[in-house]
């Protein structure tokens, strides 16, 4: 929605630019630059020290605690944090292990033979900076500055996207786009004119009926949200699962629809069905805010229960009375639109599918439905204008995913593949904290888009499979040893968090804004880093807002007013919402103009072959995708991934638990490692499913390697969004097998 | 005084939290832990039923623990908590093998070692660290004789169990179903 609290963010951003752009700005640097740096106090002058975690992108503030020996303890929540409440989840308490882990990149490393080897020496920082510059300024003269990409998923991303803007390009993708939620803040927008962003603006805290489709929480510890919904069982919610699988969630919820996988749409036309035609949506609200109910009703009118009976397997007794529970809580209902929803290519329109019923029920800028969430506007220091780049990935995408409202990691991927229509490809990437070999589906194509590069820079901790295909390896420190970008989250109130070395980097390792800034020096871009200190910057920002580093390292976590008090809709408040219509769209226009379906319908998907079974993985409390796999608290915890079985099929097989057993898919993929079968009512028949991230091919992480099976390895099929290109991977299928030889001629 | 520990069963995920938060707080080495959680599955499907439980010693009221130790290095401490004095436990595990929740282990440096309901922080007011994380705030501490304590309210409101209490043990700690 087109709210006033926007207009005047977008004002008080403007204005902070008026005042130190210009000739302004190199005064002030130089002041700064003067100004001596102990004015800043070090972790060394703290019992405890501010964080904010960055175990998983929630990114909850919390404080580390030394020991008397000055030696990291424990980390623990901060209270005044509204992304945590002062309780921190597994994986942000387990954070300590990322520090301690001794398989850590400890030097930065060059290559010394050819990629996919581990084959790499022990260099100076000034040398591989000199080796990056060079190809780099190659690169830039033999095809142009834009053949060059970032791929980043955490928070030193500002500063290398900073750098590649500065040289001329704008393919900065993160995998958190394309390959999780993209489609959901597509749809969103498409229906709201606003999309879901994160944390969720959620209001699980007061909701009366939860729906959950496809999205296990408690499993994904998004902490807010798990604590909400632990708040909202207190107060007596109802709680509806839709899942192939028994997930923990369901053994919570009041119905649990074992939906036969990829035919969500079906269910949620058919709740949409007996919704309007039971007369059970929020008349004022539609009629109100709404544009498009008659074409609506029309359209799903087939769409009957008994119809859906036949497509998903749900009863249409279950189907009626989960409508009528939602109709009976509305608006404090949230049919919750997820996280990872890539699934089955047509996930836009499933998120669509999400976000009408929302707006049938009048759930959106209601209490106990989604909630106006704020984001604090902190002005960023104005720096000198970045160069026009002339084409970037989307020139290489032939004007297909118009829509996509984010760089995408695999469109950037496949922008790399040299191919008869592109100009020029990509040459050169960097890769900060994503290890994109697990991360991106379909790893044959990643691989082949790497070695078509002329650099490969991986930017990381930990040596993940990403690295041994690099050509210069930068060790980063964790982030209990460096500064980063403030925090700035969205929230019911805006808040901003501190992150501040708690203690020294170990071994030869530093942080992103220090490489970032060092590799300017030797590009010559300089301009673009005006701060000598990350310190210095964050001191700069945080007196825009009235507050300075000085005192964030006191309280770790600010709260701010909002802006203007808009949490929910008021009682009959005219509301002009950010879509074509300025209201919002059960009949999308913007998907009727580039050709789309502006209503979502139902189409069916290919499923499993006789003796395979659809692959649907997930997440495990403890772990946050592959990124935490070798961290010694968290795999004391969970060491390997499991592949859960319904009994039928183990007694069809001969599986007995605890039994190891490979994996082949439908495209013959054999898997690298084998994995432990838990056989288990908890899931369909015509299904298996495993935790993502496990599997690691790398033999330098220790703990990791060859535990389990990498879900990523078998996902060979990927099914690509038309509307914004996200890729859906729920379409493959597997098999046993009890070796890993290929027995093909 | 008596401390004891009710555990939420409809609100815990079975996250783990619990365990690591207790490790860290406690020192507790890696491959070792003083609490961790229990997945219970009942039904076929699709009726099925999960109960999930963050377990860890019962302080017992009646401890074959400490009774069964040859040294009294097992002992009952402030408000009923079963401790062991490291000093004084010559690692010889009968206590191990009396008590019916397997909540003892030997910890590498040669001692029992197990959940102490956290009393260092006890003393200072605050909560047990497994209590303090829990993102589902499905714990709750406090003393069984304060009518008023949260443990003593959410008893008083809530149906709860005990476990193997046909073991005679008289458990403090509890369960809500």
């Amino acid at each position: 929605m087109k709210s006033r609290r926007q207009f005047l963010k977008i004002s008080s951003l403007s204005a902070a630019g008026l005042i130190f752009g210009g000739g302004l700005l190199e005064t002030f640097a130089d002041n700064l630059l003067k100004k001596n740096q102990s004015y800043f106090k070090g972790p060394y002058d703290f019992v405890r020290t501010p964080t904010y975690c960055e175990v998983c992108f929630w990114k909850c503030a919390g404080w580390v605690h030394k020991d008397e020996n000055g030696k990291i303890k424990k980390i623990i929540g901060n209270d005044d944090d509204p992304n945590c409440n002062g309780r921190f989840c597994p994986r942000g308490t387990g954070g300590v292990g990322m520090y301690f882990d001794k398989d850590r990149l400890q030097t930065p490393l060059i290559r010394t033979d050819e990629r996919g080897t581990q084959s790499f020496r022990e260099a100076t920082w000034d040398e591989a900076f000199d080796y990056i510059a060079a190809k780099m300024n190659k690169i830039k003269e033999e095809h142009g500055p834009e053949c060059t990409a970032l791929f980043t998923h955490g928070s030193g991303g500002k500063y290398f996207g900073n750098l590649l803007k500065g040289f001329g390009s704008n393919n900065i993708a993160a995998p958190s786009y394309a390959q999780c939620r993209g489609p959901r803040e597509v749809a969103f927008l498409a229906t709201f004119g606003q999309g879901i962003d994160s944390p969720e603006n959620t209001d699980i805290r007061d909701t009366k009926c939860l729906v959950l489709i496809g999205s296990h929480l408690g499993e994904n510890m998004h902490n807010g949200q798990v604590q909400e919904m632990s708040d909202a069982i207190d107060k007596g919610a109802t709680i509806i699962t839709v899942d192939p699988r028994f997930s923990t969630v369901a053994g919570k919820s009041k119905h649990w629809l074992p939906i036969k996988p990829s035919t969500d749409i079906a269910l949620l036309l058919s709740w949409i069905h007996v919704i309007i035609n039971e007369d059970l949506f929020d008349k004022k609200y539609v009629e109100k805010y709404t544009f498009g109910f008659d074409q609506l009703k029309d359209h799903v009118q087939a769409f009957t229960p008994e119809w859906a009976y036949g497509i998903t397997t749900i009863k249409p007794q279950q189907i009626r009375e989960t409508a009528r529970e939602m109709a009976n809580a509305a608006p404090a209902v949230i049919v919750h639109p997820g996280r990872h929803v890539t699934w089955y290519g047509d996930d836009t329109q499933r998120l669509r599918a999400v976000a009408i019923l929302n707006a049938l029920l009048g759930s959106w800028g209601r209490r106990g439905g989604f909630y106006s969430a704020e984001k604090a506007s902190v002005p960023h220091y104005h720096l000198p204008d970045f160069p026009t780049p002339n084409k970037n990935w989307r020139d290489a995408m032939g004007g297909k995913y118009k829509l996509a409202d984010l760089a995408l990691a695999s469109g950037v991927c496949e922008a790399t593949i040299p191919s008869p229509e592109m100009s020029c490809s990509i040459k050169g990437w960097i890769v900060n904290g994503t290890n994109l070999i697990n991360t991106l589906p379909d790893q044959k194509k990643t691989i082949d888009a790497i070695q078509a590069l002329d650099l490969l820079v991986v930017v990381d901790t930990m040596p993940m499979e990403i690295t041994g295909y690099a050509d210069v390896v930068l060790p980063e420190c964790t982030y209990l040893e460096r500064y980063d970008s403030l925090r700035i989250s969205q929230g019911r109130v805006p808040s901003i968090a501190l992150r501040m070395p708690a203690v020294d980097p170990l071994y030869n390792t530093k942080p992103a804004f220090w490489m970032a800034r060092e590799l300017a020096k030797k590009l010559d871009l300089l301009q673009y880093f005006p701060f000598e200190t990350i310190e210095e910057e964050i001191d700069w920002e945080l007196k825009q807002v009235g507050s300075s580093l000085e005192e964030m390292q006191r309280i770790g976590v600010k709260v701010l007013d909002r802006e203007v008090d808009d949490l929910y809709f008021g009682e009959d408040e005219e509301i002009e919402f950010n879509t074509n219509t300025g209201k919002i769209e059960l009949y999308s226009t913007a998907l009727e103009e580039e050709g789309f379906d502006p209503m979502p319908v139902f189409t069916k998907h290919p499923e499993p072959d006789s003796g395979f079974y659809r692959l649907i993985y997930g997440r495990a409390p403890m772990h946050t995708f592959s990124r935490t796999a070798n961290n010694p608290n968290l795999t004391d915890l969970m060491d390997e991934n499991t592949v859960w079985v319904n009994p039928k099929v183990a007694k069809e097989w001969d599986l007995k638990n605890d039994q190891y057993v490979y994996l082949e898919n439908q495209d013959g993929i054999i898997s690298d490692f084998k994995i432990k079968v838990r056989v288990t009512e908890r899931i369909r028949w015509d299904s298996v499913y495993m935790v993502h991230g496990f599997g690691h091919a790398d033999k330098r992480m220790t703990r990791a390697f060859g535990k389990g099976v990498s879900d990523t390895q078998m996902i060979t099929n990927v099914m690509i969004d038309p509307i914004m290109g996200g890729t859906g991977m729920r379409g493959n299928f597997v098999t046993f097998r009890f070796d890993n030889k290929n027995t093909e001629v | 005084m008596r401390y004891a520990m009710a555990i939420d069963t409809k609100k815990c995920v079975g996250c783990s939290d619990c365990v690591v938060a207790c490790q860290t707080e406690n020192d507790v080495p890696i491959g070792y832990c003083r609490d961790w959680v229990v997945e219970v599955m009942d039904g076929t499907y699709p009726q099925l039923e999960i109960e999930l439980r963050s377990e860890r010693c019962n302080h017992c009221e009646n401890s074959p623990c400490v009774r069964c130790c040859p040294t009294g290095a097992s002992h009952y401490s402030e408000g009923g908590i079963v401790l062991v004095t490291k000093n004084e436990c010559i690692g010889c595990s009968a206590c191990i093998t009396s008590c019916p929740y397997d909540a003892r282990f030997v910890h590498p440096e040669g001692y029992v070692d197990k959940c102490t309901f956290c009393l260092h922080r006890v003393k200072k007011g605050m909560q047990p660290a497994c209590v303090a994380v829990c993102p589902t705030k499905c714990m709750y501490f406090g003393d069984l004789d304060d009518p008023n304590s949260e443990v003593s309210k959410v008893l008083k409101k809530r149906k709860h169990k005990t476990l193997i209490p046909e073991a005679g043990t008289k458990p403090h700690l509890y369960f809500l179903i």
